[in-house]
């Protein structure tokens, strides 16, 4: 389980998160929701451990990462699998070598398995064959399904999404979200997503946490936060302005 | 005096402050930054094609324009010591004038500044598009160290590629003076070769290899550094492109004035 407790973050004098408290369990899919610009994307880093808060903690496993660094951080990360928002592909490897690259450099396997293991990849997200070209030269979908490959081919127990499917039209956004739900389902591991994808994201989520101006204002399964009197989380559902 | 007045006296000083504690933590960073890169470069994993690819990313594409700005800088400064020299009646020192010229100061100087226009821009770019596209971030969150891969491998290369660069820079340059001064103004060219072999000594060749070697790494520091700190956006890279490359300017005419002093 992860566990949040009281996390809050400030850019200068800038409020990004005002203590958040949250319960991520084990197995589930737990997609935050809320408007550009709420500190979803902040909130994802600290959970990864790419940024510090100044104040609250982030518990794995009841193992506080929030004060880790250095190789103590890295054991934790090895449980990780991300997709950022734009794939981070590295564009100088072809996509093959990108679903490759954490096989060859964290793990000791036989050149002969790492290739199975990455057309095995590259097939569960509907790219068979595609691995030899780089990714300038595929399609946003396609560049976000070898960044979904890349995260899931060393079989982390938790993978963080981080606007897996922005960019993208819908029929691309539907092929995305079952493609997620089908690798859990295969690989049950523990899922965190950010998103802003309304309702689709609720077909998938175990759990949905709604994130306004830095603080968690409603959590639970998606038919709550579709039945919730909570008028942000009305508005932010419904696509209703502010202030209206 | 009003309490209104008080802080707008005390501004100066706020200030200083602010800019001592900006340049002291700015130092701060740089040395953290290079104390990382060195403890990659000096534990294992090494990773050997990373740096080959470096080697050819910085010296070998960068071959062309150190010949041509070397072949043009032995000719000039062939041309124009040849003209002083020859009011003196001393044009028999042109060789050995040249090749000091080169091997001690104009070579590693114009070379590192070549290198740093051609690859070292590049360097800061190529590092400022990861940073801002997270791939920078992927390396972290799989665990492994981006120094290793990224910063390493281009310091390494550095300390390799700049003293070779500079050599063919003094070689392609003197064989520029000889051009000018043998084939077009008439010097013989066992004076132009003789009388540089009794004044160019292995000092004078220690003192360019030093430099190169000196500028090879504050290059590839500064332009690593100002890649992996980039701000936000195209504008970030631009900004720090720029950057890297007056900064990396200045720091080597700096140092080569500070161990030339000192040799």
């Amino acid at each position: 389980m992860i566990k949040v407790e009281g996390l809050t973050k400030r850019f200068g004098a800038q409020p990004v998160l005002r203590g958040i408290d949250l319960e991520i369990p084990t197995g589930s899919i737990t997609v935050i929701i809320g408007r550009s610009g709420g500190g979803k994307s902040v909130f994802l880093k600290h959970l990864i451990g790419l940024l510090q808060p100044d104040a609250g903690r982030v518990l794995v496993d009841d193992q506080e990462i929030t004060r880790l660094s250095g190789d103590a951080l890295d054991a934790i990360r090895r449980r990780y699998g991300v997709v950022f928002q734009g794939g981070a592909l590295f564009d100088s490897m072809r996509c093959a070598d990108n679903v490759a690259f954490p096989l060859r450099e964290k793990m000791r396997l036989p050149r002969i398995e790492i290739g199975k293991r990455v057309d095995s990849a590259l097939a569960q997200v509907g790219l068979e064959g595609m691995g030899q070209k780089y990714p300038a030269e595929v399609s946003g979908g396609m560049r976000k399904r070898v960044a979904i490959a890349r995260a899931l081919v060393t079989e982390p127990e938790i993978v963080f999404f981080d606007e897996p499917t922005t960019g993208l039209d819908p029929v691309l956004v539907n092929t995305i979200h079952h493609l997620i739900l089908d690798l859990h389902r295969r690989h049950r591991f523990t899922a965190v997503m950010v998103s802003h994808e309304i309702p689709e994201i609720f077909e998938i989520a175990d759990r949905v946490a709604m994130l306004h101006e830095g603080r968690i204002v409603e959590v639970g399964p998606p038919a709550q936060l579709q039945a919730s009197q909570n008028r942000i989380v009305q508005k932010f559902i419904r696509g209703e302005p502010e202030g209206n | 005096m009003s309490e209104s007045a008080a802080p707008v006296l005390l501004r100066p000083l706020d200030l200083l402050g602010w800019w001592t504690i900006f340049v002291v933590s700015s130092l701060g960073r740089f040395g953290a930054f290079l104390t990382a890169a060195v403890a990659a470069m000096v534990t294992p994993p090494l990773k050997f094609w990373a740096f080959v690819d470096r080697i050819n990313f910085i010296g070998f594409r960068s071959l062309l324009i150190i010949l041509l700005t070397g072949a043009f800088t032995g000719m000039v400064l062939g041309l124009q010591i040849f003209l002083t020299l020859s009011r003196f009646g001393s044009e028999a020192f042109l060789g050995p004038a040249v090749a000091l010229s080169l091997i001690r100061e104009l070579g590693p100087v114009l070379a590192a500044l070549m290198v740093t226009g051609r690859a070292g821009s590049a360097l800061t770019a190529e590092l400022g598009i990861m940073r801002i596209t997270e791939q920078i971030d992927a390396f972290e969150v799989m665990a492994l160290n981006p120094m290793r891969y990224l910063v390493a491998p281009s310091i390494f290369a550095g300390i390799i590629t700049f003293p070779l660069m500079t050599a063919l820079f003094d070689v392609v340059g003197i064989f520029g003076g000889y051009l000018v001064g043998v084939e077009l103004l008439g010097l013989s060219p066992g004076t132009y070769f003789g009388e540089m072999q009794t004044f160019v000594d292995f000092a004078d060749i220690g003192l360019g290899f030093w430099k190169s070697v000196s500028f090879g790494i504050i290059v590839t520091w500064v332009c690593t550094y100002k890649g992996f700190h980039v701000g936000h956006g195209a504008e970030g890279v631009a900004r720090a492109t720029t950057q890297a490359v007056v900064l990396s300017s200045v720091l080597i005419l700096v140092w080569d004035y500070f161990i030339g002093s000192v040799w």
